[in-house]
């Protein structure tokens, strides 16, 4: 498709809503679809045909609408009153107040700080545009990025303005996406690949399955700007075959995109050939780690091998390849639309742009969010999030999933950047937060994620597969109380073997919980240690636990 | 990958040595008789870096690298032997002991195995960690071998000689983490394997005595010492 044709159908798509006076528009993503909003979408639908309101107001699927917990969620425009907690019964009544008046018993506060305090780049066309239609990421400006990138600039100014823009790997990494770009670009070879990674698998962890199932073209349209600026000709995404929704939308983005000459040979009309193919994972935490996601790809055993040689020199089948994160690919159409210096004046001078944090734990406001960068953790928490339920306190938050740590009260006000999560032990990670409260165990905790990490560890190298397993007995021992204070050295020993000679990021990080909860929480060890007794009253005390299974 | 190789100079514990660029740290060290002791990597056999013994630290790294898999590059400066690594290595083969039902007086290859010899030489005279006494399997469905699973460290020796020199690909690893395991062919008896040739590679690379030959007594498995070159710097043995 040329550029001209592309603009037409954004115009043509355009004028098609103009009938329309009022849109109800039901969340489609996988929160929402679990509550049966598909039930409430297809409810809607017979309604407006029954009454003949469909000719003025349209009911359409969108992505994911953010407050996931309070699902199924509908959204009506143009007076942008959110509705929670939609049952299919409500069908008619929704439609009768659309664009006219309000649901009261169903509308959410106007002007929450959940929405007023976001920044959507990512996220941007979520409650825009239906995720299963092509023509309406074009009407959105979609594949715009692409087409005039073929046309006008050369890879090496592709490049340039990405690392103008100071963009960040999100995978959790935080390596300047720029510069692994143009060392890949630079690597010698004919044959190259782009790999998203789309195998998400940290606990209470779901920005990536969001940003595929509410806007799945942009990821493609990402990935192809990306094979355009490296010289690569062929894409795969890795997506954990737990997505299903996820996966089924992106088969069908890239059917539509092929068909329309976006994706496939002579993109644009240019000599630029880029093919995308999806690949499952088959449900391991470790092939999120780019070596094993590698492997798994070229049909091995899904474990990882030591780096260097890194895969943009050797990657899949021993070639060039880029691995970049959804959420990055999700940030490449944006910028190139709008320049590197406008994502630069977004966010911190280290940490430019924004970030997607799934909120999850102790928290009102469960859900999807995106934020600039250096915003605080106690705006994130208590403004957007709405605050610990029932008036309870505060006790912690973790980010980075089990490769992270916890960040204590006194951190709150610290600015969310890749240094000074990392700064207070932590690591901002994929954008996994888990709140927790007065209520939760650090010790607990800490054996959550352990278990975690053993029960994921590949068993590759020695350091991960029996390390894992013996800090999570020696957990469970202080949490039954049986526990001395030898024990909780060797924790503290075993914990820093494990960080230093594991082979690759999972045993590497596994640690991280224990070592965050030791350092801001100790007492709550010695209280299990030493009086036997959980003060957050979680563990069962002398409990005769079972550890060898 | 296709560079061609280039002669560059490094210093491995303050010695400067010369290399190729397309070498490992463990094999100029080992040229330089310098000792980096190592577990799962055999000479010949594709290095996977997974037993974390020969970790040496690099300086400009903030990570330890494995020697057998990291090249070398120019001016690299690499440190063997220090406090730290001595400590790791010692944790590494303590955390090989207590996974697995390691009991020297009464293994086929007691006095012959290399993981004994690592336990000597890093100086592991005892656990200051629990043993975890898993429940595991011994097959001795094959007429002539016998696999013993509690005595295996999983350095996947026997899967890479049988799927890189024998061609045979008999050997693989199941299931993950402290339940990982090496099977034959889809975790089929190994006597009623029918991809294996019964070449007994995999016997004859095996670090300690979870591979044998059946009819051995205590101490009685020695492994032909030419499939095993490396096995002699740690030891010391005259020939």
């Amino acid at each position: 498709m040329m550029l001209e044709a592309l603009r037409k159908i954004a115009e043509e798509h355009r004028a098609a809503q103009k009938p329309f006076t009022s849109t109800l528009k039901v969340c489609v993503a996988a929160g929402c679809v679990s509550c049966q909003s598909d039930q409430v979408k297809k409810a809607l639908d017979a309604a407006a045909k029954k009454s003949g309101a469909d000719k003025t107001c349209k009911v359409k699927g969108v992505g994911c609408l953010g407050l996931c917990a309070q699902g199924p969620l509908v959204v009506s425009s143009p007076d942008n009153t959110l509705y929670r907690h939609v049952r299919p019964e409500d069908a008619e009544e929704l439609l009768a107040a659309a664009g006219t008046s309000t649901v009261e018993r169903l509308a959410a506060p106007a002007n929450q700080a959940f929405y007023t305090r976001q920044k959507r780049i990512v996220t941007e066309n979520f409650d825009r545009i239906d995720p299963e239609k092509i023509e309406d990421y074009i009407a959105a400006d979609g594949y715009l990025a692409l087409l005039t990138t073929l046309s006008t600039r050369s890879p090496a100014q592709v490049i340039e303005e990405l690392i103008k823009s100071g963009l960040r790997g999100r995978g959790g990494g935080g390596y300047p996406t720029g510069l692994k770009w143009s060392t890949v670009a630079k690597a010698a070879g004919a044959e190259k690949y782009v790999i998203c990674n789309a195998d998400e698998g940290d606990p209470g962890a779901f920005m990536d399955r969001s940003v595929l199932e509410s806007d799945p073209h942009r990821i493609l349209e990402g990935m192809a700007l990306a094979g355009y600026a490296i010289g690569a000709q062929r894409g795969y995404i890795y997506v954990r075959a737990e997505y299903p929704i996820a996966v089924k939308r992106l088969k069908l983005a890239i059917n539509q995109a092929e068909k329309m000459q976006l994706l496939g040979n002579g993109i644009g009309g240019s000599s630029f050939n880029f093919a995308i193919e999806v690949r499952l994972g088959a449900g391991a935490f470790v092939c999120g780690e780019e070596t094993a996601l590698i492997a798994s790809i070229e049909g091995k055993r899904g474990t990882p091998r030591p780096r260097p040689p890194y895969p943009a020199e050797e990657g899949l089948w021993g070639k060039p390849t880029l691995i970049n994160n959804v959420e990055t690919f999700g940030n490449i159409a944006s910028i190139i639309r709008n320049g590197g210096d406008w994502y630069a004046g977004i966010g911190t001078e280290k940490s430019r742009g924004t970030k997607v944090f799934a909120l999850a734990g102790r928290i009102n406001n469960t859900g999807l969010i995106e934020v600039p960068m250096g915003i605080t953790l106690r705006e994130i928490i208590f403004d957007i999030g709405g605050g610990i339920p029932e008036g309870r306190k505060f006790k912690a938050v973790q980010t980075g999933g089990p490769s992270g740590g916890c960040i204590p009260e006194q951190f709150l006000d610290m600015p969310v950047e890749y240094e000074s999560l990392a700064k207070v032990g932590s690591i901002m990670g994929s954008g996994g937060m888990i709140v927790m409260d007065e209520t939760s165990c650090m010790v607990d905790v800490a054996k959550f994620f352990m278990e975690f990490c053993k029960s994921e560890s590949c068993g590759k190298c020695v350091p991960c597969r029996v390390g894992t397993a013996q800090m999570y007995d020696l957990l469970c021992k202080i949490s039954s109380g049986r526990a001395t204070l030898d024990d909780l050295a060797l924790l503290e020993d075993l914990c820093d073997t494990v960080k230093h000679t594991s082979l690759c990021g999972l045993g590497q990080t596994a640690p991280n919980p224990v070592l965050s909860t030791l350092r801001f929480f100790r007492d709550e060890y010695l209280a299990h240690i030493e009086e036997k007794r959980c003060p957050a009253g979680v563990c069962a005390m002398h409990a005769l636990q079972e550890v060898h299974t | 990958m296709s560079t061609p190789s280039r002669v560059i100079t490094l210093t491995i514990d303050d010695r400067e040595v010369g290399a190729h660029t397309d070498q490992s740290i463990l094999e100029v060290a080992r040229e330089n008789g310098i000792v980096i002791p190592t577990l799962c990597h055999l000479e010949g056999l594709l290095p996977i870096g997974a037993c974390r013994i020969c970790l040496v630290e690099v300086a400009g790294s903030n990570k330890l690298l494995p020697a057998c898999a990291t090249k070398v590059t120019e001016g690299m400066r690499v440190i063997t032997q220090s406090e730290r690594l001595a400590r790791y290595r010692r944790r590494i083969v303590e955390f090989l002991f207590s996974s697995g039902n390691h009991i020297c007086a009464v293994c086929v290859s007691n006095n012959h195995c290399e993981l004994q010899d690592m336990a000597i030489y890093t100086g592991m005279s005892h656990l200051t960690e629990p043993y975890r006494y898993p429940k595991l399997r011994v097959d001795a469905s094959h007429e002539r071998f016998v696999q013993d699973d509690n005595r295996c460290i999983l350095c996947q020796r026997c899967v890479r000689v049988c799927a890189e020199i024998e061609g045979a690909h008999t050997w693989d690893v199941m299931g993950r983490g402290i339940d990982a395991r090496v099977i034959t062919d889809l975790n089929q008896p190994w006597g009623s394997s029918t991809t294996c040739t019964s070449c007994s590679k995999c016997v004859q690379v095996c670090p300690t005595g979870a591979l044998s030959i059946k009819g051995m007594a205590a101490g009685e498995m020695k492994k032909k010492k030419h499939f095993l070159a490396q096995y002699w710097t740690l030891k010391e043995e005259p020939s």
